[in-house]
Formats: structure tokens, C-alpha cells, sequence
């Protein structure tokens, strides 16, 4: 049985994932939106994480869970992080690397989705239908991850490569 | 001081006392009855009705669309009177339509243009202003292109200007950067209509009120935004058969204090509220199981999002009693004719489009659309917000079309006479959130700044002004007054006004306003159509035959232009003309050769304006805001149905801790209108609320050693402001600051060193509804402190 590793795959790549839009929000503090919605996606990764946990046990695979970014950072870091985003917020370099980092999320989302594609396949081959449930509730959240950074590159590119 | 009003012949009281008592005297009336005349006016002392001339017009002053006949003598506006056959108000006023007529005579009007030299702004001519604005947008369109240009227009032109402004701009300049402050009042609206039915649309109407059995109001100070129809929902509640009233905002407002229920919920937890209210009405079976099944899809996905959703759950988020959450919902499942209508309490706030769908939900489980007194009022904002929505003058194409569909940009293409790819429909229209944005970045340089005052309306002020201020932005600003905003223009174009200019407007419930125009404006002010024209033919823009793309110089001419744009859309006015609203008054669209007496309710026989073909949005995450393709909508929703779209509660972005323990929202008076610059420049609407305050609860107010009357800072991790607290029925642990106050008229008082800042928008924080783009004025954490003792 195999489903150990696929489950410790997957929750290494949403770990990644929460960990990634965490430092994306804080980067581009003055895209307001983006440093809002990173934080509601970033969550929800960290969510899924917790939510394989039971599952890991049960197949004795071992996933490293990390102390959520919402807690853990120091406020003058924070703070140091916050103040070089608001300084670069007014040149218009930010608008490329913007791009460039939703491309990062893009990707990483991507990585996380199809371990969950392939976990769901394990899980139905093994008739595991509570991994299957949790699998189908994380997947689609992650997919929605997935829209909303083809969606935010979609109305971010025009303006940052014309101007 | 003005003198007080003449008391009426009949012997009733005077326009005087509206200010004591804004909703003036009841006329009950039972349901399914008349709403009785009651004919307001305020004429300049000494005047009679005999003695001046009449000019039919409406409110821009507030969404509601009253009709008003302005009083003309010897070429001045002298007063107003309420239009007895109106649908609208049936003769009333509200107080600021009695006084606010009062600002267009005020000696402040811009009178002639102004351009900025050396770093002060000096009185030039037309032709000197255009050709700064001119010379300025032909450097940017041959240096950078057509993504250097932001417009950001009003709720307060008319549909005709904005349908110039939207053609222009998407056309001409072929700028997506095109959006009104209607996206701080009226986005949600727009997008929940897009959302649960494929198009936009008010589906109800005022006349509603006469029928309905139950009314909710959410979010929405009825009272004091739309008075007139808050009179009309009184006379019902004090006539023969009262309806229920269920209110949902954390303020002891006038609404709510008339209320059978009255759920003082915390601000920013509407949406757990709501599907709380949608958890009982699935486990009531108050469902039109047949209605639901015939019209809409999506049942499942809503009923399993709201299954975990009990009272109980909810009360703890909301700071509800489990009790008072279950009597509600028996009020909304039990009622045989249900009205709801919402505002900035749901589209300001937390979660806007997604809860402004679930009351849309509500209507559709309970198959309650497109009856007498059956209805959602998805509300507006502002006067004419409804125009900026419909001619694409505010993040939308013209006429709903879709942005995601080339058949719908190829339709516009045709209208317009030029190539679809001249239209950007790459991505959504930029949003004002965005526009400022890129100003900040520097992507956008050349900001066109029409009848809106953002250095006082958008959120962390702060901010705002440095955008304005910074020296890569080219600032046009066209206006009446000198405002907080125009102070940073490199050119100011100063506007005609209501009464000034003809046009027309529409209100929130589809209807159709003229307005004629019944004086000169002051000095070299010209109408907001004649400086668009003037600007497009400047600019020699021109269609794909080299004909010149805008083809209209009068207002009418351009109403014509607009028609043919409207064909076959929702908003069709293809059978509405000048005369026709010359004689009828007023017209509900859609208008045209199916309805030619217009439509009263939209949905009557469940037809949405959703099929994939014709919706003007394939929908969107309500969560990320991110969009649907065209593929995934037309799986979802082939035959066009109603949407039960669904969303789970999330905590706030900035919920309140240890250092700002207050949760802020912002709001109006029923005295002001939007950041005063008419309102204050009338005697009575500015000694009725001449300067800002702050509503504690007597409980925080006991707390921080507060009375009334004492000056205390509202701080949050953006600004601070100081005001005098009121000590009100507000919910505890929320303050309150009217957003109307800024800085034009403090003189000594302004800010500066020594200065008290008094914009609610110092504080409010940068964050904007995923799905409509609505910044987020009514939810931010702050401090609250008293700084000095009440005065004498």
C-alpha cells in the first residue's frame, strides 16, 4: 500500500502552497486584494493539511505540519516585511513581479491539485471512503485556488505588460 | 440665516419643521390601497405657486427617484414641490430634496475653468483647459497607449452623459479603465442581480410596498437614505393592516425602531446570518419545492453549504439570541407576500455579494418574484447610479452586455461602428479599486475625475491623497464646486448641474426620469454632455468609416444613441421618448414594442435574463471573486434559470483585538448627501448636521468614561479621526462616524498640525469585496478614546 506516500505528497505540496501565498500577501501588501485573499487561501491550505493528519496516521505516513503563519510571525519582521512592500508599492516593477509570483501560486496550486487527483484514485481503488470524502472536499477548495490566480493574472497582465 | 418657511394655506406645517420631522405626516393606508397625495413644497419666502414657472425633474440627491417640479422666477431655481402624479413619491419630499435645491444658486459654483501653473491653480479659458487635457492625452496615447487613461465618473450625471463618457472612453480612448463611485454604493447590488439571475435588474418595485405582508430590510437605513419611500413603509406600518417589519443592522435606526424584530447583529457577519435564516427554511419546508425545481439550479450546493448552519451556530458569530434568529426566519417562511430590499449594511460590508445572494435566495425558495408584493429591491446609492450601470460607465459594457462574450462585444462593435478589438474586453472592466491602484503604481497617468470627491469617499484617505497628489498624474477634475479633490487637479472643468442641463436618469426601481433643464448654469459652467462632446471632438475620434464616433451633440440626440445601444437588452428604452416623459411623467423599462407601457416587475413568469447567450456574467466564486468560464455557466445553467448560489461564512479580514477592541462603520444622515458639497451649501440641511459625530453604546460609552458631547478619537491601523460622541442604541462594541464630513468648508479648523481630522475614510481600511468590488466601509477594527470634555 502506497497511499502513505501519496498522502504525505499531497499534504507537503499544500503545506508549500499556504506557505508560498503567506509570503505572496505580505509581498504585495499595497495589492490590497491580494494580500487578503492570500491569507483566506492560505488557511484554507492549512486546513487540508490538518484535515490528512487522521489519514496519515492510519496509513503510519508521517507529514509535517508547520505552525500556521498567521501565528507565528514576529511583528517587527512583519512590520520590516509590510514597510518594503508599501515602499515599492508605488513603482511599477511590483505589477511584474505580481505576476510572477501569482504564476509561482499558479503552479504550486497545480502541483497540489493533481496529488489530490491521484490520492482520490488510491483512495477509490482502496475503497477508503472517508479518504475519498476528504480528498473531494480539499480538492475542490484547491481548484478554487487555481481559478482565482488564473482569474488575478488574467486582470493584472494587460496593465503590467503594456505600461 | 433663512428665514423659516411660510406655513401652507391648508394650515399644515411648513417645509420648516422637516427638519424635526424629515418623514413629515402620515397617510395611512391598508394593503393593496392607494398611498394617498401628499404634495411637499418650498418655495423662497413671499413666493406663491402662481408666481413662478415649473420644470419637471427628479432627485439627484438619492437614489429613490422623487419627482420634483423645480420653481423658476426670473431665471433663478427658487424652490421645488413634490410631483403629485408621480409613481415614485406621490408628492412628497424628503428634506434634502426641500432644501438642497438651495446649493445650486450658491455663490462657491465653479464658474470658469481652471488649469494649474507653477503649483497654483489660475481661471483659464475653455479653450486653454481642453487643450491642456487634450495636448496631455495625446502624449500618453503616442508614449504609453490607451492603458494610461482612468476614468472615474459619478452616480450623479445623466444616463445620456455616461453613454457618452462610457463611448468615448471605451471606444475612443479604448481604455478599460472606466468606473464610477456608483462601485462604492451600488456594485453589490449589480453583481448579487448578476449572480442569482444572469443579468442585472431590479426586480421589484416601490409599488410593492402597498402589497407586501412582511418587509426585511437589511442593512438598509431606509429611513434616512431613501426617506420617501421610508414614508410609504410607514404609512403601511400605521395603516390598517400592518405588515411585519424585520430589520438586520447593528444601529437602533428609525427603521428599526418601528420593527416587529430587529436583529442588532455584529457588523460583518451578515452572511452567517442569512444562511442561518436559509438552514430554517429548509428545515421548516418553507420552500416552494414545484417553483424551485421549475426555475432554479443549484439547490443542493445551497442546501448542503447552509445544512451545518443552525440559529445556534449562527448566534454566536452574529451575537444574536438563537430565539430571535428563529423568529425571524418563521417571519420570512411564513409570509404570504415578502418584500426585501438591502443596502450599504450588506454592500459595504463583509462578504457583500454573498449575502446580498442569499437574500435573492430567499425569494427564489420561496417563489416570491415578480408578484404584487412580492419582491427584492437590490437598493441604490446614488440618484443615477442606475444610468452608470446601464451604459457601462461603471465596470460593465454598455447595456449588460457581457465582457466574456464576443457575440455581445461584436453587437457593441456594430452600435459603436468601430472593430470589436477596439473594445477592451480582454479581462473584466478595471475596477475603481484598481484604477487607483495602478495611479499608484504610475501605469495610469491620466485621471478623469467626473462629479465625485474620492479625497472624501474611498476608504484609508491617507492613501488616497497621496495618489492624487503624486506628480506622474495628470488630474482632470470636472465638478461644481472646488472640492477636497479638485484642490490636487492640474485642471478643473466646471459643470452644469440638476436643473441646469436636460436629460434623464432612471431610479432603483427602473424608472425613467426627465429632467428639463429650467435655468442657465453660472457663469461659463457647461453640462458634463457638452465637455464630453467637446473632448471627443478634440480628439478627433472617430468610427471605422472616419465618421466621428460620438454622433450626438444634444442631449436628446444622444438618448436616441443610447435606445438603439439598449435594443434587446434588459434595459431596453427603445419605446421611451423626451415626449412620451414629457406627458407620462415616468416610465418603468424594459420599454419597448412587447411592453410599450413599460414593466412594472421584472420575473414575472420566471423568464431570467440567464441563458448562457444573453447573461450579462457566467458568474463567480463568491469567495476569491475569480470567474467562470463560458463553459463551466453553460454546464451549470443551459436553460437560464435562477442561480442558488451558495458561500460559507469567513471571520472578517481585521476582526477587532486587544488593541482596537471596536468594530467601525461608517454611514449617512438623512440630512446629507454623499461628501456635502451640495447638502452643507444649504442653510437648514447644514444646521440640521454640521459636523461629524461618533455613536458609542451608553455600555462602551460607560466604559471609556464617556458622555455625550465629548470629543473622541476613532482610531484604526490606517488614521485616526476626532469626534464628538453621541451616545445612541448602537449595538455594543461598534462605533459609528457619518461619512459625510471632509475638510473644504473647516477653513480654520482644516487639517494640519494643528488641525482635527473629521473623514470617516482616514480610518477605513483598503478592502474590497472579491465578487462585486465594493470597498468594505462598514467592517475595520479600531480604538476608541476620549480626548477632550464636552464644552460648556
Amino acid at each position: 500500500m502506497k497511499i502513505g506516500l501519496a498522502i504525505e505528497q499531497t499534504a507537503k505540496a499544500e503545506q508549500d502552497l499556504a506557505e508560498r501565498l503567506w509570503a505572496a500577501g505580505e509581498r504585495h501588501k499595497a495589492d490590497h486584494d491580494v494580500l487578503h485573499l492570500t491569507k483566506t487561501l492560505a488557511k484554507l491550505s492549512e486546513e487540508h493539511v490538518e484535515k490528512l493528519a487522521p489519514h496519515a496516521e492510519r496509513y503510519d505516513a508521517s507529514i509535517e505540519r508547520q505552525v500556521s503563519k498567521d501565528a507565528g510571525r514576529s511583528r517587527p519582521l512583519a512590520a520590516t516585511i509590510e514597510k518594503g512592500a508599501e515602499l515599492t508599492g508605488r513603482r511599477p516593477e511590483p505589477a511584474l513581479l505580481l505576476l510572477r509570483d501569482l504564476r509561482d501560486l499558479h503552479l504550486r496550486a497545480a502541483e497540489a491539485s493533481i496529488d489530490w487527483v491521484a490520492l482520490g484514485q488510491g483512495a477509490q481503488a482502496a475503497k477508503d471512503s472517508d479518504l475519498l470524502e476528504t480528498v473531494g472536499a480539499c480538492h475542490a477548495e484547491t481548484l478554487r485556488t487555481l481559478k482565482w490566480t488564473t482569474y488575478r493574472i488574467k486582470t493584472a497582465a494587460p496593465q503590467a505588460l503594456t505600461s | 440665516m433663512t428665514e423659516p418657511a411660510p406655513t401652507r394655506s391648508d394650515g399644515a406645517r411648513g417645509p420648516a419643521d422637516r427638519i424635526a420631522e424629515p418623514w413629515g405626516e402620515r397617510t395611512p393606508y391598508g394593503a393593496g390601497g392607494e398611498w394617498p397625495v401628499r404634495v411637499d413644497t418650498n418655495l423662497e419666502k413671499g413666493l406663491s405657486e402662481d408666481d413662478v414657472e415649473w420644470y419637471r425633474s427628479a432627485s439627484i440627491l438619492h437614489s429613490n427617484g422623487d419627482e420634483i417640479d423645480i420653481a423658476v422666477k426670473d431665471g433663478r431655481i427658487v424652490g421645488v414641490r413634490g410631483d403629485r402624479h408621480s409613481r415614485v413619491n406621490h408628492g412628497r419630499l424628503g428634506p434634502k430634496d426641500l432644501f438642497g435645491w438651495q446649493a445650486n444658486n450658491s455663490p462657491d459654483r465653479l464658474t470658469s475653468p481652471l488649469v494649474r501653473d507653477g503649483g497654483e491653480l489660475r481661471e483659464a479659458s475653455w479653450d486653454e483647459a481642453m487643450g491642456r487635457v487634450v495636448d496631455r492625452s495625446e502624449e500618453l496615447l503616442s508614449e504609453q497607449g490607451a492603458g494610461a487613461f482612468g476614468f472615474y465618473t459619478s452616480g450623479q450625471l445623466f444616463c445620456e452623459e455616461y453613454y457618452t463618457l462610457s463611448v468615448l472612453a471605451r471606444a475612443g480612448i479604448g481604455t478599460n479603465h472606466l468606473d464610477g463611485n456608483t462601485r462604492l454604493c451600488t456594485a453589490t447590488a449589480g453583481e448579487s442581480l448578476k449572480e442569482s439571475f444572469g443579468c442585472d435588474g431590479q426586480p421589484g418595485s416601490y409599488a410593492d410596498i402597498d402589497y407586501a405582508t412582511a418587509i426585511c430590510c437589511y442593512g438598509h437605513n431606509v429611513a434616512e437614505t431613501q426617506a420617501v419611500t421610508w414614508m410609504r413603509m410607514l404609512d403601511r406600518l400605521h395603516g390598517s393592516d400592518r405588515p411585519r417589519l424585520l430589520v438586520v443592522d447593528p444601529r437602533r435606526t428609525p427603521v428599526a425602531a418601528e420593527a416587529e424584530i430587529h436583529l442588532a447583529l455584529r457588523n460583518g457577519t451578515n452572511l452567517a446570518l442569512l444562511n442561518a435564516l436559509l438552514h430554517e427554511l429548509f428545515a421548516n419546508a418553507w420552500i416552494d419545492d414545484e417553483y424551485v425545481a421549475a426555475h432554479a439550479v443549484d439547490r443542493e450546493e445551497l442546501e448542503s453549504t447552509v445544512a451545518p448552519c443552525t440559529p445556534e451556530w449562527a448566534a454566536v458569530i452574529c451575537g444574536l439570541d438563537p430565539g430571535e434568529i428563529r423568529a425571524a426566519a418563521e417571519l420570512i417562511g411564513t409570509a404570504e407576500r415578502l418584500l426585501s430590499t438591502v443596502l450599504q449594511g450588506v454592500y459595504q460590508s463583509h462578504q457583500a455579494t454573498a449575502a446580498a445572494c442569499q437574500v435573492n435566495n430567499i425569494h427564489i425558495l420561496r417563489g416570491m418574484l415578480g408578484r404584487e408584493g412580492c419582491g427584492v429591491l437590490q437598493m441604490n446609492g446614488q440618484p443615477t447610479a442606475q444610468n452608470t450601470r446601464e451604459t457601462g460607465a461603471n465596470g460593465d459594457l454598455p447595456g449588460f452586455r457581457n465582457w466574456a462574450n464576443d457575440e455581445h462585444v461584436d453587437q457593441l462593435a456594430e452600435v459603436w461602428n468601430v472593430e470589436p478589438s477596439q473594445i477592451p474586453h480582454y479581462g473584466p472592466p478595471t475596477h475603481a479599486m484598481d484604477i487607483f491602484r495602478y495611479c499608484e503604481q504610475g501605469s495610469i497617468r491620466f485621471l478623469w475625475v467626473s462629479a465625485t470627491n474620492p479625497a472624501v469617499s474611498l476608504p484609508e484617505l491617507g492613501r488616497i491623497r497621496s495618489i492624487l497628489a503624486d506628480e506622474r498624474l495628470f488630474l482632470v477634475v470636472q465638478d461644481i464646486f472646488m472640492n477636497e479633490t479638485a484642490a490636487f487637479a492640474d485642471v478643473v472643468l466646471p459643470a452644469a448641474t440638476w436643473g441646469e442641463k436636460l436629460g434623464t436618469f432612471t431610479n432603483a426601481d427602473r424608472t425613467v426620469h426627465l429632467s428639463e433643464q429650467a435655468v442657465e448654469p453660472p457663469g461659463e459652467a457647461r453640462s458634463d454632455m457638452d465637455i464630453f462632446c467637446d473632448y471627443a471632438d478634440r480628439m478627433g475620434f472617430r468610427d471605422k468609416d472616419g465618421e466621428p464616433l460620438v454622433k450626438w451633440r444634444t442631449p436628446e440626440e444622444a438618448f436616441e444613441a443610447w435606445k438603439g445601444c439598449s435594443r434587446g437588452r434588459p434595459c431596453d428604452y427603445t419605446a421611451i421618448t423626451y415626449e412620451r416623459l414629457r406627458e407620462e411623467h415616468d416610465i418603468q423599462w424594459p420599454c419597448n414594442e412587447e411592453s410599450p407601457g413599460g414593466t412594472d416587475r421584472l420575473y414575472a413568469d420566471a423568464e431570467f435574463w440567464a441563458h448562457p447567450d444573453v447573461c450579462e456574467d457566467y458568474g463567480k466564486d463568491l469567495l476569491t471573486g475569480a470567474a467562470n468560464e463560458p463553459h463551466e455557466y453553460r454546464a451549470l445553467n443551459p436553460d437560464g434559470k435562477a442561480i442558488l448560489k451558495a458561500a460559507e461564512y469567513i471571520p472578517p479580514h481585521e476582526p477587532p483585538d486587544e488593541e482596537r477592541p471596536f468594530r467601525l462603520t461608517t454611514g449617512r444622515t438623512v440630512f446629507h448627501f454623499h461628501t456635502r458639497t451640495k447638502t452643507a451649501r444649504a442653510p437648514e440641511l447644514q444646521a440640521a448636521a454640521p459636523d461629524v459625530w461618533a455613536e458609542l453604546s451608553a455600555a462602551d460609552a460607560d466604559r471609556l468614561g464617556v458622555i455625550e458631547g465629548d470629543l473622541v478619537e476613532v482610531a484604526s491601523a490606517r488614521g485616526q479621526i476626532q469626534a464628538p460622541a453621541r451616545i445612541t442604541g448602537i449595538r455594543e462594541g461598534v462605533v459609528f462616524v457619518p461619512f459625510h464630513y471632509g475638510y473644504w468648508d473647516e477653513g480654520e479648523r482644516a487639517r494640519g498640525p494643528n488641525g482635527r481630522a473629521r473623514a470617516a475614510n482616514e480610518a477605513t481600511i483598503t478592502d474590497w469585496d472579491p465578487a462585486s468590488k465594493q470597498p468594505l466601509f462598514k467592517v475595520g477594527a479600531v480604538a476608541v478614546r476620549k480626548v477632550e470634555e464636552a464644552r460648556g
